[in-house]
């Protein structure tokens, strides 16, 4: 789950870290009373509150030299999409004259199995380009999760990136304030881009975090209406989510239903490798019974983009009657949907599976090459 | 020989009395595996399908002093729990089947178990198996054969499409490893074809990777490097998916233009492996190399 900016800052400011200051405007609001209110004295930034790479470059960050100006920017940002998504809030920040961008982000090197730090002195671009422009610039550091982010770290990884003195200590100060809220929150992104160097203390311009959705359980306060409002989700994945189906919107128009995620990602490929496009990714995972099953088919029934239908069932722990018994069963209830469906089924109890299918009208493939093909056909 | 699990193998089923924990007890059962004992919290003293239960994985290893090896069933809250356990009750092998574990709590008990020389597979995976000897884990046991190929993945049901399609073909198997589909995992693909390498069943290696993470990456490095010799057939999952959406697997995400499927399929070839375009072609090209 990510975090919008506002959200992360707020954190940040709440373990000691100087922010810019700002306010928060919704649509509707009078964005000048509450500047004027707030005391924020132009120039300001004002920026979409989007769960979007590449905001910025997509024109949802804009500078404002008068109060005026803020408020134009704000009618306007409220109505235009950034990469697809209409903001409802907008940051109003004070803007930060500065000498110098750094970069910075925690993520968890895999390999290693431990945090690492990622941090540059050339910030303002993100991680790919400072490693395509400037890789020497990209100082790594490992973090033993058991110790901790010592303050030594922190000071060593500022000084490799160009800093001294005050400044020096206001970075590390920064640092493990962003380390603190990367494993207080689980973070599998705790990330600053730009952060500015002014005179000497650094501030943070931006904030991102990613929060690891597993453990969602432990962040109660991240759940809940929030995954419906932040955009971060389509309607439809928002609908999934709620009925508990593993579920991903893509742009295709063919509809995809396997079990487990690897075997579902293979029938993406393979519908592609016949020159199909898939709709969607679901998932139904491992030993679904006929109830999950139902769901997950009456589900692409209604969902638009899917306008036919290929389940790929490999029956392990899940079996193939009770697969059967779901897709007829959805079928029964949603019979005015007519959308064409081609069935997959193999592995364990893959012949009652079949009987059950061909009872009711549908004959089911074991090989999926040819179902695949049928597919394409229809 | 096989790695991992084998006829010396001697299991304790953590989360015994849970509704996966028992059905799966019965199928290992079923398939021979030697399952010692359970552990469920409050209910020792029960026995599920005949195996005795305990409150604890000390009382366990005490009344079952040859239990090696433990499988954990226990949800995702509890389950890192479980895992400080099993390493501090001296098991060699800890196979966490548990899905949905927080990733942070992944890496702390993964380092701890390591820095005292315990393997852990997983979480989020299916488990191992090593046909006609032993399964420790939830895959169906009758698709597997006997035989010199050796299978290490990061998906399920995938494997079981793989090995069922060897089977089919008369290629049988060393070890299945399912090494899980979670960010952070006890045993990587390195790591597995490392023992591998050095098993003397195992005479190709069958490796299904996926989008995400460079595991692939690093798993074609050592083939460069010649630390693997033994042939390898590789397929990746997730040609289509789109950067940035997390596709059912917690790991299978492409994050800041890292772990893309082309990315992963140069490093492979490059190193002289064979990369599947589907998984149905795999049983040929193994044929080929064996």
């Amino acid at each position: 789950m990510k975090l919008f900016e506002y959200e992360a800052k707020q954190l940040l400011a709440k373990y000691g870290v100087e922010v810019p200051p700002s306010i928060l405007v919704r649509k509707g609001e009078d964005v000048k009373s509450k500047i004027l209110e707030a005391g924020l004295e132009p120039p300001v930034v004002v920026k979409a509150q989007v769960l979007v790479a590449g905001r910025g470059k997509a024109g949802g960050i804009k500078l404002a030299r008068s109060i005026d100006e803020a408020v134009e920017i704000a009618e306007r940002l409220f109505e235009t999409p950034i990469k697809g998504v209409v903001p409802k809030l907008l940051l109003i920040e004070k803007a930060v004259e500065h000498e110098a961008e750094l970069y910075t982000a925690i993520v968890i090197d895999r390999s290693e199995r431990k945090p690492v730090i990622l941090a540059s002195r050339f910030g303002g671009m993100d991680i790919e380009e400072i490693a395509r422009e400037k890789p020497e610039s990209i100082v790594r550091r490992l973090v033993d999760p058991y110790v901790g982010l010592r303050q030594y770290e922190a000071r060593l990884i500022g000084k490799k990136i160009g800093l001294t003195g005050k400044a020096l200590a206001s970075y590390a100060k920064f640092l493990q304030a962003l380390y603190r809220l990367f494993t207080e929150y689980d973070g599998e992104l705790a990330e600053s881009n730009p952060i500015a160097v002014v005179g000497d203390k650094v501030i943070p311009l931006d904030a991102r975090l990613i929060v690891d959705d597993n453990s969602l359980y432990r962040h109660p306060e991240l759940g809940g209406e929030r995954i419906e409002e932040s955009g971060e989700y389509t309607e439809w994945e928002v609908k999934a989510r709620k009925a508990g189906l593993t579920f991903v919107e893509l742009d295709g128009n063919i509809g995809i239903i396997s079990n487990g995620a690897g075997l579902t990602m293979t029938t993406m490929d393979l519908v592609l490798e016949y020159g199909g496009k898939p709709a969607n990714f679901l998932d139904i995972g491992g030993g679904a019974r006929a109830d999950l099953v139902k769901k997950a088919v009456s589900f692409l029934l209604e969902y638009p983009k899917a306008e036919k239908i290929f389940i790929n069932i490999f029956g392990g722990i899940t079996r193939g009657d009770e697969v059967a018994r779901g897709i007829v069963a959805a079928l029964r209830e949603l019979g005015e949907i007519e959308k064409p469906i081609v069935v997959r089924l193999a592995g364990t109890n893959e012949e009652e599976g079949r009987k059950i299918l061909s009872e009711a009208g549908i004959n089911a493939y074991t090989d999926p090459i040819e179902a695949v093909k049928r597919v394409m056909e229809l | 020989m096989a790695v991992l699990v084998g006829e010396d193998t001697r299991v304790i089923v953590q989360g015994i009395t849970g509704r996966e924990g028992s059905f799966h007890t019965k199928l290992m059962l079923e398939y021979g595996t030697k399952v010692v004992a359970g552990v469920t919290p409050g209910k020792g003293g029960m026995e599920v399908h005949g195996v005795p239960v305990y409150d604890t994985m000390e009382e366990a290893v005490e009344a079952h002093p040859d239990a090696n090896t433990s499988i954990i069933f226990v949800p995702a809250r509890f389950a890192p729990d479980a895992v400080y356990e099993a390493v501090d009750a001296g098991m060699r092998l800890v196979v966490v089947i548990t899905e949905g574990i927080p990733v942070h709590e992944s890496l702390r008990f993964i380092n701890y178990a390591r820095s005292k020389g315990v393997t852990v597979i997983g979480p989020n995976c299916p488990g191992v198996i090593s046909p006609g000897k032993s399964k420790v884990g939830i895959m169906p046991g009758h698709i597997f054969k006997e035989g010199e190929v050796a299978i290490v993945s990061r998906s399920g049901t995938l494997t079981y499409e793989v090995a069922y399609a060897l089977t089919k073909n008369g290629i049988g198997q060393s070890t299945v490893i399912g090494i899980g589909g979670d960010p952070v995992i006890g045993t990587s693909f390195t790591e597995a074809l490392k023992m591998l390498e050095e098993d003397p069943q195992t005479r190709a290696i069958v490796l299904l990777g996926e989008i995400g993470g460079d595991m692939e990456e690093r798993a074609a490095a050592m083939v460069e490097r010649g630390e693997v010799t033994k042939p390898i057939v590789a397929f990746i999952a997730g040609r289509t998916a789109p950067e940035g959406k997390r596709m059912g697997h917690a790991g299978a995400i492409i994050m800041m233009g890292s772990g893309t499927y082309k990315g992963k399929v140069e490093a492979l070839t490059r190193a002289g492996i064979k990369v599947a375009r589907m998984p149905f072609d795999i049983p040929k090209l193994v044929s080929e190399v064996l």
